[in-house]
């Protein structure tokens, strides 16, 4: 069934599952902005207790979210993940190590004898949620503003810029892209606080996250608009049926207006982010902000992915070489490996089922101070 | 094995692989093993309703936690580092590599991640059934993730199902159930899963003898010993008859790893198991001088034939007929493999030229000849015959650790499990007090498995078609150098964090649940 599909279908349903996981983890990355916020919404160790574990009943999802995008990726088109992981290499070794220092924290964080003390695990969730999602989103940023490499006969990578993946973090495009990624996790870290703690004994603290809702809401915006704008006018990379890479104008303004469906992703994912936050915000009792901040995340990172690989577009362009750029087509797996990953990928509507189901099991009741305090597995 | 690294960027990026899977496997042999445990005393605590087997599950799964914690922020870097350090592989073998890495995302990482959240806090939001249901899935999962990752590693060692493109000058996959079903991942996941069952049995032995020799939480240790004991008795017994299974595939697939974890450079028939020994280390390929400075043989001839090829009276090869051949055995050694893997890239690239110039003719010529050799591709990238060679030493000692405290182990369980059963095991100090360490020569043990595994099938990435000095990312040493320290002293900061919880939490004991 699915083999007799031709490798440029599976190609584009496989840069779909892959943006589908990806624009996941965005809105998974409510936890990495909730520990961004820790220190300014959690003012006595209760409250603290209570946001931590609050948080850390998800954070695996969202790690184990990041590390399938990894996978699938490299199944997928395992030249992008050559060529990225190879080559951007400090980018992306910094980004796991914010990982690996966030994975202890939430278990050891107040555990007797940790070495480090609590204040120390503390900010290593800060310097995930923030270090961390800002160069995941400088990382995302090169897929439109380009990299510096140089793919031999062979197809290995040479990176040209001394350093290795940072250079990323030096375009306003990509630190726009990363800050706005870091402040919309901080909305949707606190919408999902808002919606997952019981506050009858500590409303105060609810009152702050409701605030800090708009707050780190409003302080995106500046850049989600730098972010926007730039896209709309700046030169794209476009590839040519011969698969010839070139410079083209305002090409992904072009991709939107080729696809108004992408347009009216990305338009309906900021709506709802709106809604999410007026809900949290302008409200003192609705707590369903989460999941309108939620859905509109994913819709607008499934536009952004979709903007960069659809449309004969180079997803991974190359500014030092543009003929050694990645698109969805020449970066890919063979239609063999393709196809038996799509009967593999056919079990993901599954996970997700007990995902869900396992998440309304866990939280149809709001996580209380006294169900922490009396807990011995609690963070 | 750190010290003799020279400062070339591929044995920086070698020490740092071997680094960070050396700390990741120091947690997950436990979080494979101990997972089933919890699993069976919650199924105690929830057919016999009696809530002292809840407390001890509970007491259990916290160690689990803190364990799984550290487990999963050494496993991260692992997935990644094939990109990082080795991109040149990522990009070779993507088409088939890629697929078991994210089969283990999607179908086992999940199934951990979402359950351990119900096993942990789950107890007062959910039933008492689903709670045990959700915990068997956390050991289902992580151990679904081990059977993924392993057949990955296996199919470096014994690279089936695919085949080299010319055209985009890496190997494509050709039948993924040959990856999957492949004779050599089924005794790797065997091996490896049993082994590690037989670990975390160790250690509820070796903290639950220390309970035992304190005078406290008497009753607890004991009921987790009889479970852990016939678990481990159990386990080791898979573990060695895996073992067994595993050693045959290498004799059929990685000879070379055979011949250096025994030491034995001639090849002889009705070969010997070498029982134990001192390798000779100014011993080289091809010279006249003894393997061993000392060795003491098995006292049965022809053990190692029968090892490796079921038959006591077959031919086992050693290094040097697999390195210089051996016409009578019919055994290409690796020089002659050399001249044909040379000649593969030499018309690899003749090939592309031919392609990018439209001269058919030639393209067909050099492909022809290619397909022809293509089958020796990475013994064309060595430099000397004798490269083909692993490190003797290491591997060897390193193997028979694995398999005397492999063999010491079900003693153990025995000598558990009988004075638990006669009810005497609390007075038996002699026995507890070794057993307290039994634990920390389980870890030795597992991880000089794991030293066998990889160190033995040096210089290969891919075995026989891909060596480390060709799958490399293009980065400088100072820099692969750079991250390897920035690992080290992250990992062991947080090693020493996790020994530090861990026995606080140990001496707290069950009540401080």
């Amino acid at each position: 069934m699915i083999g007799s599909l031709d490798i440029t279908t599976l190609q584009q349903l496989w840069w779909l599952l892959c943006s589908v996981i990806g624009s996941l983890f965005l809105f998974l990355t409510f936890v990495q902005g909730g520990q961004t916020l820790l220190w300014q919404v959690a003012k006595t160790d209760d409250e603290k207790s209570l946001v931590v574990n609050s948080l850390g009943r998800k954070w695996e999802l969202t790690f184990t979210t990041l590390v399938l995008f990894g996978g699938a990726l490299f199944a997928s088109f395992p030249k992008f993940y050559a060529t990225s992981f190879g080559g951007a290499y400090w980018v992306w070794i910094l980004i796991l190590f914010t990982f690996i220092i966030q994975a202890v924290s939430y278990e050891y964080r107040t555990k007797p004898d940790n070495l480090l003390g609590a204040k120390t695990y503390e900010l290593f969730m800060f310097i995930n949620g923030s270090v961390g999602i800002l160069l995941i989103g400088a990382a995302v940023g090169t897929f439109f503003t380009g990299s510096n490499f140089v793919l031999s006969e062979y197809n290995l990578v040479t990176w040209t810029n001394p350093l290795r993946g940072l250079e990323a973090a030096f375009s306003l495009f990509n630190l726009s892209l990363g800050l706005f990624l870091v402040f919309n996790a901080r909305t949707l870290g606190a919408m999902y606080l808002v919606n997952n703690i019981d506050f009858s004994i500590n409303p105060e603290l609810e009152a702050r996250l409701r605030k800090w809702t708009l707050t780190s809401f409003i302080c995106s915006l500046p850049f989600i608009l730098y972010v926007l704008v730039s896209l709309l006018l700046m030169e794209g990379f476009g590839v040519d049926d011969q698969g010839v890479v070139s410079l083209v104008s305002r090409k992904y303004l072009g991709n939107l207006l080729a696809n108004p469906w992408i347009l009216g992703l990305l338009l309906a994912g900021l709506v709802l982010v709106i809604i999410g936050v007026l809900n949290t915000a302008k409200s003192s009792t609705k707590t369903n902000g989460i999941w309108f901040g939620g859905l509109g995340t994913v819709l607008v990172g499934l536009a952004v992915f979709f903007t960069a690989g659809y449309n004969n577009t180079a997803f991974y362009p190359s500014k030092a070489d543009l003929q050694s750029s990645l698109t969805i087509f020449n970066a890919s797996s063979t239609h063999y490996t393709l196809t038996a990953m799509t009967y593999v990928a056919m079990t993901i509507p599954f996970v997700l089922a007990y995902v869900v189901y396992v998440w309304w099991a866990m939280d149809n009741r709001k996580l209380t101070a006294d169900e922490v305090a009396s807990d011995s597995s609690a963070y | 094995m750190i010290e003799n690294v020279d400062l070339t960027m591929v044995n920086w990026a070698r020490a740092q692989f071997a680094l960070t899977a050396m700390y990741h496997w120091i947690f997950v042999p436990l979080t494979l093993g101990i997972t089933w445990l919890c699993a069976f005393y919650e199924t105690i605590y929830v057919k016999t309703g009696n809530e002292e087997w809840k407390q001890l599950a509970k007491f259990w799964m916290k160690l689990f936690g803190i364990n799984f914690a550290i487990g999963v922020a050494t496993g991260i870097i692992l997935e990644f580092e094939f990109g990082t350090n080795w991109s040149n592989y990522s990009w070779m073998v993507g088409d088939i590599f890629g697929a078991p890495l994210a089969i283990e995302g999607i179908l086992a990482f999940f199934l951990e991640a979402t359950f351990f959240a119900v096993m942990f806090f789950g107890w007062d939001r959910v039933s008492k059934r689903f709670h045990l249901v959700s915990t068997w899935m956390v050991a289902i999962g992580s151990n679904l993730s081990a059977v993924w990752i392993l057949i990955a590693n296996a199919w470096m060692q014994h690279p089936v199902g695919q085949e080299f493109n010319p055209d985009t000058a890496r190997f494509e996959m050709q039948n993924i159930m040959e990856v999957i079903l492949s004779p050599v991942a089924v005794s790797k996941f065997t091996h490896t899963t049993s082994s590690s069952m037989l670990l975390a049995s160790l250690f509820v032995i070796s903290v639950s003898s220390w309970f035992l020799l304190k005078g406290r939480n008497i009753q607890m240790a004991k009921r987790s010993i009889i479970v852990a004991a016939v678990f481990g008795l159990l386990a080791s017994g898979l573990t060695i008859f895996t073992g067994d299974e595993h050693a045959f595939e290498n004799a059929r697939h990685q000879p070379m790893k055979l011949a250096a974890f025994e030491g034995l450079y001639d090849g002889e028939k009705s070969a010997d198991l070498v029982a134990m020994g001192i390798v000779n280390s100014s011993k080289q390929p091809g010279d006249s001088q003894d393997s061993f400075s000392f060795a003491i043989k098995a006292p049965i001839p022809g053990l190692l034939s029968l090892l490796a090829n079921r038959s006591l009276g077959s031919f086992v090869p050693g290094i040097n007929d697999l390195v210089y051949g051996n016409t009578e055995e019919n055994i290409m050694g690796a020089a002659e493999k050399m001249e044909k893997g040379k000649l593969a890239i030499e018309h690899l690239a003749l090939y592309k030229k031919a392609k990018s110039s439209s001269d058919e003719n030639s393209a067909a010529f050099a492909l022809a000849t290619f397909d022809a050799n293509k089958e020796f591709l990475g013994y064309g990238f060595l430099e000397n015959p004798e490269d083909a060679v692993p490190p003797v030493g290491l591997t060897f000692y390193s193997f028979h650790i694995m398999v005397f405290l492999g063999s010491l182990f079900p003693l153990v369980f025995l000598a558990y499990l009988y004075f638990t059963l006669k009810g005497t095991l609390p007075e038996k100090r002699w026995l507890l007090g070794p057993g307290v360490i039994m634990f920390f020569l389980g870890l030795v043990s597992t991880e000089a498995g794991w030293v066998v595994a990889e160190v033995g099938r040096q210089p290969w990435a891919i075995e026989g078609l891909l060596p480390v000095t060709v799958a490399r990312s293009n980065l400088t040493a100072g820099t692969v150098q750079a991250t390897f320290f920035m690992f080290l002293v992250l990992f062991t900061v947080l090693l020493i964090a996790e020994i530090k919880i861990m026995t606080k939490q140990i001496s707290i004991g069950p009540e401080g649940n």
